[in-house]
């Protein structure tokens, strides 16, 4: 419709900028993965497979790993059971849709450093959860293990992501035909019936694009087990982090953002095609 | 296609389905006030209306989707209003067909089969059965979204009817397809329910598709019923003038009455009603050119051509009688332009009641 | 006529089903309750329950010249990466929805990672970047890493825009004498406008609270999130709490300007379009 000098014009300053500012940066880091570091100063050129063969020979990164991944499936399993009943609810059964759907996003708008820290706060020994478990005689004196654990990363990071799950999930509920549901029910299905065999199905696509969300935002999080995690808390970002700062290894923290990169890219894949599979409309 | 004989009234059965005296409101709306319906077994009904009328929201509110305000629903003597619709004997095609997208053709016949958890051989023979009855054996394992809508409209009819509900609900199923694809499926339709035997409440504002298809028509308006008669009685003696109008676009004259003679413009008749103001219904397919030999109760009158359209088999006059604008269908015949006298048969010149 | 009177379910709400609504949300605003409650709390942060309530925290929040000087260069960031991510990202929405360029593809992928990729990862890409360039870590670079990694929040956003958007529309506009220019002037951009506003909105916000793309590329003037950081890392003081207390007012205050600014806004343009439609 429009002529070729304008088609250029058009597309081609998004092009450069992101090739120069995104294509460019990440084919750097995908070569500093292949290069080493001397005398913990200097990066050399040497191009070897060095980095790639630490990973998979030494064990603590493939512990961190898997722990990362735990975590991230953790926390994705919570958001979506909190965020779908939530999600339904507000699709079917509340009165002030829009409200409610704002109120699920507002705790987006304050910032995720504060409200990490709040979450330090209330399962410090000293905090709200401690002095209300102690205060109903649960426990005598303060729980270990609320903070700077797994457990406080899985806590914190749910927090956050629970929104994330309920956004597509509520569109995708949204997009039911209500005459589908009336249909089901006008042949038999009870409530629940179509809740299994009518509404789940069709939001699949919703909960898979909730979940990958979820698990891949959580899996690459470096905030929330720096403050909460303790040692026994920290996960594979922190690890980049640290060797990009104090433990000076660039090729060796690339090696290993390459790998989150593949990583990432094969789950985004997946879940594509699942979603792909499961979307009738 | 017309019925050619007159159903009998179900002879001393109850009804299946009787509607007492429903109402339901939304928000500031008076959707329906007061209907009551009985629908007997086995019979073609159609409610008809403009859009407004409510005709959707009483499906509804048999179907069970809504619930009345008040009045009462019945089926087999047993209230059903406060059921919900999974728990009534009743099953609906949607003027959207509604099939399931994740479902196949044969999974979508299926689903109130499975949902009873009938045995499955049981399930196989009765889908296998519903799909032959609505011709769509050959698509048992497409997807909904492959189909045309008349497909879609046939495997709907086949998820409904697999179930032997007691009474099947269709809410404007024709009203998405073209108008020989329309026809035809009228003719299967009403072949299908008598070879079922089941009792079809259809929904329509098509008054040509109701005459044609129905044992009796229910006209609504407003909420209110206008009429419940077979389309004979309804085209002949139809209740109030906008049933006149509606079915048949009849004309109508207001005339004055005195004495026993009505007297609209050129055309005098002699009428049983009351002295005063009344209207009459006449059909534009009862006038026809005065003949020679002046038979008994016929009307003569005398009126002007104004204006003709040719309209295939008929054409159509507009007529000024006297100051009065009547319309004339007549077989093609050679009217002459001018004044003619034209006549009608008394028992043609209807009263009506005024409408609201 | 299929009518949808009902909006809201006559039908009954399962007990348990409410029950955890309002779990959920307690859960959500839990934090943001503590933060609020905190920042009028006497004895700094820690103990429960608060207590000695005080506007203390706030006064010397607003004598605190490091921490606004903060706020000052977040906005200038914001708001240059808003210029750079929808001044990009409007082209390249109208590319992928109406040009057939060699890598679209690749292009309408590469484009999404910064927002899934974890963030560091896209910060210290551009680390090596800036390093290899012999660039100087500023709040420039940070720009260039807020306005990048955030050219695809407007693209989806503008390009959703555009796939709601008539094109009958446009070409009536050809057909009455306008350039594709004009076109683009007179009917592209007004239909956008609201797509854009959002996504420019969206974007303000995200860079406002960016920690992950920013951590390596921060020079010496810190952005509020990072300078929070810095604070935090010496321990918490209620300040913090008051700041983020006034951020979250104030993100209400922008919520509820959206909320204004859109639903007159599109119920007049669907009101308007579904009349000439039919």
């Amino acid at each position: 419709m429009f002529s070729r000098a304008y088609k250029a014009a058009v597309a081609l300053p998004p092009i450069v900028w992101v090739g120069a500012f995104l294509l460019t940066p990440y084919l750097l880091l995908f070569c500093n993965s292949f290069w080493s570091v001397r005398d913990g100063q200097t990066i050399v050129h040497d191009w070897g497979m060095q980095n790639y063969s630490k990973l998979v020979h030494v064990p603590v990164y493939a512990e961190v790993l898997l722990r990362s991944m735990k975590i991230a499936g953790g926390v994705t399993l919570l958001a979506l059971l909190l965020g779908y009943p939530l999600a339904y609810y507000v699709a079917f059964y509340a009165k002030r849709k829009e409200l409610l759907y704002q109120l699920v996003i507002i705790p987006l708008w304050v910032s995720y450093l504060v409200r990490a820290y709040a979450w330090k706060t209330i399962l410090g020994s000293d905090g709200v959860m401690n002095t209300l478990l102690q205060y109903l005689h649960i426990t005598h004196e303060p729980v270990g293990f609320l903070l700077y654990s797994p457990f406080a990363v899985v806590l914190t990071l749910t927090h956050i992501y629970t929104p994330f799950t309920f956004l597509p999930i509520y569109a995708a509920l949204e997009h039911i035909p209500k005459n589908l549901i009336e249909a089901s029910q006008d042949l038999g299905a009870s409530r629940i019936k179509t809740f299994w065999r009518v509404i789940v199905p069709l939001s699949i696509p919703g909960i898979l694009a909730g979940a990958t969300f979820a698990f891949v935002l959580s899996l690459g999080d470096f905030l929330a087990p720096l403050l909460l995690g303790g040692p026994s808390g920290i996960m594979i970002s922190n690890v980049v982090v640290t060797l990009f700062g104090a433990a000076f290894d660039w090729p060796l923290g690339a090696a290993i953002s390459a790998c989150m990169m593949v990583l990432v890219l094969a789950i985004l894949f997946l879940t594509e095609k699942l979603e792909k599979k499961w979307s009738f409309s | 296609m017309t019925t050619t004989a007159v159903p009998q009234a179900p002879a001393a059965t109850q009804p299946l389905l009787s509607v007492n005296r429903v109402a339901k409101t939304f928000g500031k709306n008076i959707v329906l006030s007061d209907v009551s319906l009985d629908i007997a077994q086995g019979e073609f009904l159609s409610i008809l209306g403009e859009s407004g009328s409510g005709k959707t929201t009483l499906l509804r509110l048999i179907a069970g989707f809504e619930r009345p305000d008040s009045g009462t629903i019945q089926m087999a003597g047993e209230r059903i209003d406060s059921l919900p619709p999974y728990k009534r004997r009743v099953n609906t095609v949607f003027q959207s067909y509604a099939l399931f997208p994740h479902l196949t053709v044969a999974d979508n016949v299926a689903y109130g089969l499975k949902v009873s958890k009938a045995p499955r051989g049981e399930i196989d023979s009765r889908v296998r059965e519903a799909l032959a009855m609505v011709k769509m054996e050959g698509f048992a394992a497409s997807k909904p979204s492959k189909l045309s809508g008349g497909q879609q409209q046939r495997v709907a009819l086949a998820r409904a009817l697999v179930n032997r509900p007691k009474l099947l609900l269709l809410d404007e199923p024709l009203s998405a397809l073209d108008a020989n694809l329309r026809r035809e499926m009228q003719f299967e339709l009403k072949s299908l329910q008598r070879e079922v035997g089941i009792a079809f409440v259809f929904v329509t504002h098509d008054q040509e598709e109701a005459m044609t298809m129905s044992d009796r028509v229910a006209l609504l308006r407003f909420g209110e019923l206008e009429q419940v008669a077979t389309p004979r009685e309804i085209y002949s003696k139809p209740a109030t003038a906008y049933v006149a109008q509606f079915i048949g676009h009849s004309n109508l004259l207001r005339c004055n009455v005195s004495r026993g003679i009505a007297r609209c413009g050129n055309v005098i008749c002699t009428t049983s009603e009351a002295d005063g103001p009344a209207v009459f219904s006449l059909r534009p397919e009862a006038i026809r050119l005065a003949s020679a030999a002046g038979a008994t109760d016929v009307v003569r009158f005398k009126a002007t051509v104004l204006r003709q359209v040719f309209q295939g088999a008929t054409e159509l006059f507009e007529l000024d009688c006297g100051g009065m604008t009547l319309n004339a269908k007549i077989y093609s015949a050679r009217v002459p332009a001018g004044e003619s006298e034209f006549e009608f048969a008394l028992s043609d010149f209807v009263p009506v009641k005024e409408s609201r | 006529m299929e009518l949808q009177l009902v909006s809201a379910s006559a039908e009954k709400r399962p007990a348990w089903l409410r029950v955890h609504v309002i779990a959920v949300f307690a859960f959500l605003y839990l934090p943001i309750a503590i933060l609020v409650l905190y920042s009028f709390n006497g004895g700094g942060v820690g103990g429960f329950p608060p207590r000695n309530l005080t506007l203390s925290w706030y006064r010397l929040l607003f004598s605190d010249g490091a921490l606004w000087d903060a706020v000052l260069n977040s906005l200038e960031v914001a708001i240059a990466a808003v210029i750079i991510a929808v001044g990009l990202g409007l082209p390249a929405a109208l590319a992928l929805d109406r040009v057939n360029f060699p890598g679209k593809v690749i292009f309408r992928r590469l484009v999404l990672l910064p927002l899934i990729l974890p963030g560091i990862i896209t910060g210290l890409s551009l680390l090596m970047l800036v390093v290899a360039v012999k660039l100087k870590l500023s709040l420039l670079t940070i720009t260039l890493g807020h306005g990048t990694a955030l050219i695809s929040v407007a693209t989806t956003e503008i390009f959703a825009g555009l796939q709601k958007a008539q094109r009958s529309q446009e070409e009536a506009s050809l057909d009455l004498g306008a350039t594709y220019w004009q076109t683009f002037w007179r009917v592209t951009l007004p239909n956008l406008k609201l797509a854009i506003i959002g996504a420019a909105l969206l974007i303000f916000t995200l860079s406002m609270d960016e920690i992950a793309v920013s951590f390596f590329l921060i020079g010496r003037d810190n952005t509020l999130p990072l300078e929070i950081w810095s604070r935090l890392r010496r321990g918490m003081t209620p300040e913090i709490n008051a700041i983020s207390t006034v951020i979250f007012v104030f993100s209400l205050a922008m919520i509820l300007l959206w909320y204004r600014l859109r639903k007159p806004g599109t119920d007049e343009w669907e009101a308007a379009a579904k009349a000439v439609e039919g």
